[in-house]
């Protein structure tokens, strides 16, 4: 790991990725974007920062995470190599650390002693709180009541923690409304709280600096690429997304490679029980450009602007929006964006814990899923990285009550699976 | 206020007369603010004609389902709202209906993505059509798109945006220099809501850096929930909002044309 950040390019002067993201804010934070900025742009050619930054990400995080050739799930496919970038790996079981860590460096060197963050998983929450116990920070998570029934482990962890979790019940009692309370939050305390934003949404400079901190999941792809096959560069990357941080940390690192030398890259929404359901979080495929929490973006919202509650099994993806940066990258063709359904999740789920032992969250299982259908279509001699963002721990109640309903009863998560085959 | 400059639309026009007439009798304006919809669809043209007894100026909300500048008071008014089917097009025929009774200037409060879903041009359009005089717009800082001004000016419709106690004085002059209805100075940081104690706060040192840019008048609000706070305010304001109040006063069940009196007899300037 090297002690620099990546230099990817940035928002335009406005805070723009092509006509998406900016600054649609109450003017009350409007300065406190511009610190924001300052600090960041200082901090990230700081030594100082940056090796405080690389020795928790390596001593604490246990960074690198492995690039782990998936060989039973490979054969399963019969097609192009499957490895999984294992994010599951690092303390705290997700890609979320990466940004907590150096966003809650970044807080205390502004002198912010109160930090503040949405939660939706459970995940970013978690990791928040963690930074902030590591770093002596007060921290308040704001949590969707809805969230709070799916992911009861995740809200005792964070109170262990010394975390104080906010239950929020305005809206769908989800994401996109803790999101709205942890802003509001920070509106009213903006001189002494700085706002952790767990994902690549929100106002700039949010979307590009989670950005920054996450691409040291695809950068260590480079390398550990290099090792395993002599060549940096996959030929194909999956990654799940909601408002799309680890897919845009395995991104970015390729995106501004030349056309013809680029992967494909390919995010995975939360498809629900259909696009064409209207149950879903699928904002590329079933959304129109709107703005929500400070930026234009793919959202899920009616003709009259009001946002369309959106749904998904997984607490992480049920968000109606999608970064700036994926934006973008959708209207480019520099990514490709591909809906994945509930059921086809909950199978890839099981899959994967049955043929290599590792149980994916269920976020990450919408990437699997698409990963092995894709490697079926690609030549032995072909690679895929998935980003396995998360491990699937939180997940395991969730997936064993929906599993015990009758068949009849859920309309879309699927069946306990029996051994699946493998292919020699 | 300083000089105003003559206003460049007929919606701008109306609301400078209405601070000015306020100011020749010695007040502050008064501008009520309702979440339209709200209690119900068929019941907010009865809780406006209250207000409008008293209003100087009428702030009529969109209810919206992401309401990042709202507290808790407003935000269930427009869920309740919602959920009693009054949206974007919706408020805008019932701004129609009340510009049918009443000549009071009427502004609408919106945030920016209902504008975008509806497109801006229909959307200026259709207010146009109701009567609208001005937009506010609190989650549309002034620099984040150069053209919406633009268009309501096109349309007859002035644009408030807003500044906060956190404001620099870089950012007070670019956001008064866009202002063509009134300039809206947010008294704490924070959201939408009554609050004990002094509504005032920071806002002399606000106002005063504001008066060296604005053009155009300059109303107070956020946390004025009674004549006593909207008196503070009146001495130092052009106008005073007040919100909050208004929506817990027709939640309880409250005489809301006797807490608009009330209030806007709290608006003499001393």
């Amino acid at each position: 790991m090297s002690l620099t950040l990546p230099t990817y390019p940035q928002p335009d002067g406005r805070g723009r990725f092509g006509r998406f993201g900016g600054r649609y804010v109450p003017e009350t934070l409007i300065p406190a974007l511009d610190e924001l900025e300052r600090a960041y742009a200082a901090a990230k050619v700081d030594p100082e920062y940056l090796n405080e930054l690389d020795r928790l990400l390596r001593d604490f995080v246990g960074r690198p995470s492995g690039l782990y050739l998936a060989e039973r799930l490979t054969a399963h496919a019969g097609g192009a190599k499957i490895y999984l970038k294992r994010e599951d790996q690092n303390y705290t079981g997700a890609h979320k650390i990466n940004n907590c860590l150096a966003q809650a460096l970044l807080a205390k060197r502004m002198g912010k002693q109160r930090v503040v963050a949405e939660t939706g998983a459970g995940q970013h929450g978690v990791a928040s709180a963690t930074a902030a116990a590591l770093l002596g920070l007060d921290c308040v998570v704001y949590m969707g009541a809805e969230d709070i029934r799916r992911q009861e482990l995740n809200v005792f962890r964070m109170k262990l923690l010394g975390a104080e979790v906010r239950e929020v019940t305005s809206g769908t009692s989800t994401l996109k409304d803790a999101t709205n309370e942890a802003i509001r939050d920070w509106v009213t305390n903006v001189r002494d709280t700085f706002y952790i934003l767990g994902s690549v949404v929100g106002p700039h400079p949010y979307p590009a600096m989670v950005r920054d901190f996450q691409s040291v999941i695809g950068e260590e792809v480079k390398v550990q690429h290099q090792a395993l096959e002599g060549r940096p560069v996959p030929d194909a990357i999956v990654a799940c997304v909601g408002g799309g941080s680890n897919a845009i940390g395995i991104f970015a690192p390729f995106a501004y490679l030349p056309d013809g030398e680029r992967p494909r890259l390919i995010g995975t929404e939360a498809a629900g029980e259909g696009v064409d359901s209207g149950r879903h979080a699928a904002s590329v495929a079933g959304g129109r450009v709107g703005v929500l929490h400070g930026a234009m973006m793919y959202l899920l919202n009616d003709d009259e602007g009001q946002i369309v509650p959106p749904h998904s099994i997984s607490a992480g993806l049920d968000y109606p929006g999608i970064g700036p940066e994926h934006c973008l990258y959708s209207e480019t063709g520099v990514a490709e964006y591909v809906p994945v359904t509930d059921a086809q999740a909950m199978d890839a789920l099981q899959l994967c814990t049955r043929l290599e032992g590792i149980i994916p969250a269920l976020e990450t299982a919408h990437a699997l899923h698409h990963a092995v259908e894709l490697a079926r279509t690609m030549r032995p001699d072909q690679t895929i990285v998935v980003n396995l963002s998360g491990r699937g721990d939180k997940d395991v109640a969730e997936v064993m009550r929906l599993l015990s309903l009758p068949a009849a009863q859920s309309s879309a998560p699927g069946t306990l699976h029996a051994r699946p085959e493998v292919q020699a | 206020m300083s000089a105003p400059t003559p206003p460049t639309t007929p919606g701008a026009a109306r609301l400078h007369a209405a601070f000015a007439r306020a100011a020749q009798q010695g007040r502050a304006a008064f501008i009520p603010f309702m979440t339209a919809g709200y209690p119900t669809a068929e019941g907010f043209p009865a809780v406006a004609d209250a207000l409008l007894e008293r209003a100087d100026i009428l702030e009529v909300g969109i209810p919206y389902s992401a309401p990042l500048g709202d507290g808790p008071t407003t935000q269930r008014a427009s869920e309740q709202a919602l959920g009693g089917g009054t949206s974007t097009r919706h408020t805008l025929r019932l701004v129609r209906d009340l510009r049918a009774r009443h000549d009071t200037p009427i502004v609408i409060m919106t945030y920016v993505n209902p504008i975008y879903a509806v497109g801006p041009r229909e959307f200026m359009r259709l207010a146009q059509e109701a009567g609208v005089d001005g937009l506010i717009l609190p989650d549309l800082p002034p620099d984040q798109d150069l053209e919406i001004a633009d268009l309501a000016a096109e349309h007859g419709i002035a644009v408030t945006f807003l500044i906060a106690p956190t404001s620099t004085p870089e950012r007070v002059k670019l956001v008064s220099e866009a202002c063509t209805g009134f300039l809206y100075a947010v008294s704490v940081t924070g959201v939408t809501g009554a609050r004990e104690g002094s509504a005032l706060g920071e806002v002399p040192a606000m106002l005063a850096l504001a008066r060296q840019y604005a053009q155009v008048p300059v109303a107070v609000g956020f946390g004025v929930n009674d004549a006593q706070t909207a008196q503070q305010v009146a001495r130092v304001a052009d106008g005073v909002v007040v919100g909050s109040a208004f929506i817990n006063a027709v939640r309880n069940g409250q005489d809301v044309g006797a807490l608009a009196a009330s209030i806007a007899d709290g608006c003499r300037k001393s």
